[in-house]
């Protein structure tokens, strides 16, 4: 049984490891603000959830397991609240989200 | 037991050093805002891995503390952004 928990708990923290690094790389390539906030905020969610839950997997049932569904209760609800904070911030400050080159053709303008 | 908290607290340093890339570069001030962010993040997952790879349960106190912290910032420093300070001199003065 303990073996099959552990496997879990390898797979959960190394596919987080993966996101969690995918979403750095993300940050780094993306073209504009706008479009990084979907890496940050996959990393934030997805990366640190899958984290935290191997951890959880690791600790079983103790006060450990408690604190470690705070944290990811409390990240689940912060980092999407400050990621629309931080977007609604730049928008308001006149920061125009990134169109592709290429695109800007007449089917894009019409749009507002 | 240690070996996978090695290689995910690696992972961990690797994007704190992608998000400080993007600090350093970002252009506008909110992608640094969002660097900051998503380093005060990876320091909370790291705080709690760290604590697990030297078999001290008790850092999660510190990690659950640094993520509060962490989300404050944020919005201290958007709203500082907003509105070029944090409170009202003026209120303050007439109150």
């Amino acid at each position: 049984m303990t073996l099959a928990l552990d496997l879990v708990s390898w797979a959960c923290l190394m596919l987080g490891a993966a996101f969690v690094v995918i979403g750095g790389i993300g940050l780094v390539r993306m073209p504009d603000f706008f479009t990084r906030t979907h890496p940050a905020g996959l990393t934030d969610t997805l990366g640190a959830g899958l984290i935290l839950v191997g951890l959880m997997i690791e600790s079983g049932w103790s006060l450990n397991l408690a604190k470690l569904a705070m944290i990811l209760i409390f990240l689940l609800f912060t980092s999407p609240t400050a990621s629309h904070a931080l977007a609604h911030a730049a928008l308001v400050s006149g920061l125009k989200p990134w169109t592709k080159p290429g695109a800007d053709s007449e089917q894009n303008r019409s749009k507002p | 037991m240690s070996p996978q908290f090695v290689i995910v607290a690696i992972a961990i340093l690797a994007t704190m050093g992608l998000a400080v890339s993007r600090a350093v570069v970002g252009p506008t001030v909110f992608d640094r805002i969002l660097a900051a962010n998503t380093f005060g993040t990876k320091t909370v997952l790291l705080i709690a891995v760290v604590g697990y790879l030297t078999g001290r349960p008790d850092f999660l106190d510190l990690a659950l503390v640094y993520a509060l912290i962490n989300f404050i910032g944020v919005i201290a420093a958007l709203k500082f952004i907003k509105f070029g300070h944090f409170a009202d001199h003026r209120s303050e003065s007439n109150r």
